[in-house]
Formats: structure tokens, C-alpha cells, sequence
């Protein structure tokens, strides 16, 4: 995929709809196009690999292991952000996640992407944002779930 | 106010603890609005509050999902064809689904919120050239606890319908969503200015779901909820039910949105 392509598929996600066109740009330099199959493994829990996707289109699920059986625990779809971790300086993947459909992302190299926002503080910030966008939805959609507002607890008649 | 022995006809499990069950209509059936609820006995042990979940358009045979959570509801989901329950109502407001002709209809619901409203699916779905897009979003705890899959599947096929569900945790076998219902919204396919939603689940839950409605550019006075809390008379004299200045079983349990968000926000109330 070349670069102007990228920089069509980039400019329609909602990922960088505060970036200035010359930070998409910017982006778009650092992006390559990745593809899964159905049912592949695209990282799994505990991995060192240091990519951050954006998903253009297709579902992916992050799942964990525990008590022996493996949870699906959430699923993302296009124009969502995958791989977040891979922008601090992280030990690994916090979750397996594998793709539910055949599934089309832009992938950028984590460690690319920290000297951009090193070197370039004005695109640091808007990537940093936009990933703390990201952040607080999860974080929101994450309390709500531990809630577990189906549970019947509150139910006694 | 005195109950009525109806007979079961047909009992259904939906999940592992909540089962549908059909009972004749007292006298043969007097009708009922889409989001009322009756008030359901068995013998000897006690009545509860439950949401009709069948077709309006079917007015012989009252459906009820129940979960047993409880002595009553535990006692009335082991209710066996034949058998007898007591039944009061039809109860309480309703989906105001008459006025809404005309709009684009956008259902929200999480867990058993579901079964009260079932019966508006069915009431659009059997005038469907007076309204616009049908959208369901429902959430609920795991696979194995969704309500009448079944149906929501046949749905889905239907012209201008769009069904999205999802769970909190899915084992492998799932392939379908994961998360919370208000992260369904970013894949529905709606005309905020054009729509009416009607919403029932968790307070909690209706109270996210209230937000993400006006984040998406709804009028509150588009959003209907239907409230939930400890009916006992059903006919507003005992005061159980009291929320605010409301009684549930008398003014709703089917509120407009507005009436009531202030409600849902105050503490213990």
C-alpha cells in the first residue's frame, strides 16, 4: 500500500479527526497496511511486539485467559484503535487479541511513533489525545461492565 | 384487584434461571398496551410484578418472561402446562407507540429489560409501513443469558431493521460483540432528529444509555424509559412503589425520559 493510499484510508478514521492535515500526513508516513485472516492471532497476551493498529475494517477480540478458559472480554471494529500499550514503553500485551473476521488495519511501529511525538511535541500532543480519547471510552465502557448490571442481586421477588 | 386463575398453556426456558411462560387471558382476554405489566400469584406463596413480554396483537393469551430470582418468581417459573396461576392487571402506563407514528423507533435493552419490550417490537412490526427504521441494541451478562435469540436472529433479516447485541464476556464459541450496550451505539444506523427510543434495563445502565442518547444529538422528549421498582397494590394507593412524586405502578412504569432522569440520578431514592 503506498503512502498516498494510506493517507486516503487515514484522513476517514475517526482516530485523527482533530489532527491538522500535516500531522495526518505525518502519520501516514508511519503506517503499513496489515492483514488477518479469520481466527489469527494478531498479538498474543504478555508479547513484546511494540505495534499499535488501526483498524480500517473487520472485528477483533481482545481476550484473556483465566481460571483455565479464555474470555472474550471485548471486540473492536473499524476506526478503532488496537494495541494502545505499544506507545508507552511496555513490558507486553496486556490481552490476546485475534481477529473474528478477516480484518484490514494501517499498523505502526510503537517505538516509531514515540521519537515522531519526541521530535514533533504539537503531533505528540494530538496522537496523545487522541489515544487518551480511546483511554477514557474504554476506561467509561470498562466500569460500567464491572458493574455487572445483569447480575440478579438487585432482583428479589 | 383480586386475582383471576388463569391456566398455563406453554412454558419455555429462555436461560439457565428465566423462563417464558403463556397463560389463557382471564375472560378470555381484555387486551393490554405494549411496556404494562401484571400482577402475577401462585398460591399459598406470594404475587410479583411482571412485565407482559407476548404480542398485543394476540390478546387471548398473556406471555410473561420471568427470572427466578426470588420465592414468587422461583415458584412460578416451576409452573407446568395445566397448572394454575393467579393473574391482576393489565397495569400501568405504556410505550406511547400511537403517537410515535411516523418516526424512526430505537429500542435499548439490557438484560430482562428486554421482555417489556418485546411487545413494542411486535406492535411495530405488525404495522410497519407507519414507522421508519426499527433499531434494537441489547446487551446482556453472557451468551448463555440473552433473551429470545431465537427471534432477534429472524428479526434482523427483516427490511429496514437493524438488531445489534452484545455481551459482557463471551466465551470462544461467541463471535459476536463484547461490551457494554452504549458501544453498540457507534454501529447503529439512526437519524437522532427523526427518532423516538425506548429504553429499559438496570437503572444504571438506562442512565448511560440517557447520556449517549443526548451525546448523539436526541431531545430527551424523544426517550421514553420504563422504571422499575417494588410494586405492591399496582393500582398507586400502598405507596411501595414511590419515586418522587411518581408512583411506578400507577403513572408508569413507561415514563417520558424527561420526567424522571433527575430521579434516576438521586441518590437512594
Amino acid at each position: 500500500m503506498k503512502i498516498p493510499d494510506v493517507l486516503e484510508t487515514l484522513r476517514h478514521l475517526p482516530f485523527v479527526k482533530n489532527f491538522e492535515p500535516d500531522q495526518i500526513e505525518k502519520l501516514a508516513v508511519l503506517a503499513h497496511e496489515g492483514r488477518f485472516e479469520r481466527d489469527q492471532i494478531i498479538f498474543r497476551e504478555g508479547d513484546a511486539s511494540s505495534f499499535f493498529y488501526l483498524i480500517v475494517s473487520g472485528k477483533v477480540a481482545l481476550e484473556v485467559t483465566a481460571l483455565g478458559r479464555t474470555l472474550r472480554v471485548q471486540t473492536l471494529g473499524d476506526g478503532e484503535a488496537l494495541g494502545w500499550s505499544s506507545l508507552l514503553v511496555s513490558e507486553g500485551k496486556h490481552f490476546q487479541a485475534r481477529a473474528l473476521t478477516a480484518v484490514r488495519a494501517l499498523v505502526f511501529d510503537g517505538a516509531r511513533l514515540r521519537e515522531a511525538c519526541e521530535q514533533d511535541p504539537a503531533f505528540g500532543y494530538r496522537l496523545m489525545r487522541a489515544v487518551f480519547e480511546v483511554l477514557a471510552q474504554r476506561l467509561q465502557a470498562m466500569r460500567i461492565q464491572l458493574l455487572d448490571l445483569y447480575s440478579p442481586a438487585s432482583a428479589r421477588a | 384487584m383480586l386475582p383471576q386463575a388463569s391456566r398455563v398453556i406453554a412454558v419455555e426456558r429462555e436461560t439457565r434461571d428465566t423462563f417464558t411462560f403463556t397463560v389463557a387471558a382471564p375472560g378470555g382476554g381484555s387486551g393490554f398496551a405494549p411496556g404494562q405489566f401484571s400482577m402475577l400469584s401462585v398460591f399459598g406463596v406470594g404475587e410479583a410484578p411482571i412485565s407482559i413480554s407476548g404480542d398485543p396483537g394476540e390478546p387471548d393469551r398473556l406471555v410473561y418472561t420471568v427470572r427466578s430470582v426470588g420465592p414468587v418468581t422461583q415458584a412460578l417459573v416451576t409452573r407446568r402446562p395445566g397448572e394454575w396461576i393467579g393473574v391482576r392487571g393489565p397495569f400501568g402506563a405504556s410505550w406511547p407507540l400511537a403517537a410515535l407514528r411516523g418516526k424512526d423507533i430505537l429500542i435499548v435493552a439490557g438484560g430482562i429489560g428486554l421482555a417489556p419490550l418485546r411487545p413494542a417490537v411486535y406492535y411495530v412490526l405488525r404495522r410497519r409501513g407507519d414507522y421508519g427504521r426499527l433499531v434494537l441494541l441489547y446487551g446482556a451478562r453472557s451468551p448463555q443469558d440473552m433473551l429470545y435469540r431465537k427471534q432477534l436472529s429472524a428479526w434482523s433479516y427483516l427490511p429496514d431493521t437493524q438488531i445489534l447485541t452484545t455481551v459482557d464476556y463471551g466465551g470462544l464459541s461467541w463471535r459476536g460483540h463484547v461490551g457494554v450496550v452504549t458501544t453498540l451505539f457507534r454501529y447503529a444506523r439512526f437519524d437522532a432528529q427523526r427518532t423516538a427510543a425506548l429504553v429499559c434495563g438496570p437503572e444504571v445502565m438506562m442512565r448511560f444509555v440517557l447520556r449517549e442518547l443526548e451525546t448523539r444529538g436526541m431531545a430527551l422528549s424523544d426517550v421514553y424509559v420504563s422504571m422499575e421498582r417494588n410494586m405492591k397494590c399496582a393500582v398507586g394507593f400502598c405507596g411501595h412503589c414511590q419515586l418522587g412524586p411518581h408512583f411506578v405502578c400507577k403513572d408508569g412504569p413507561v415514563f417520558p425520559a424527561a420526567r424522571v432522569k433527575r430521579l434516576m440520578e438521586r441518590y437512594e431514592l
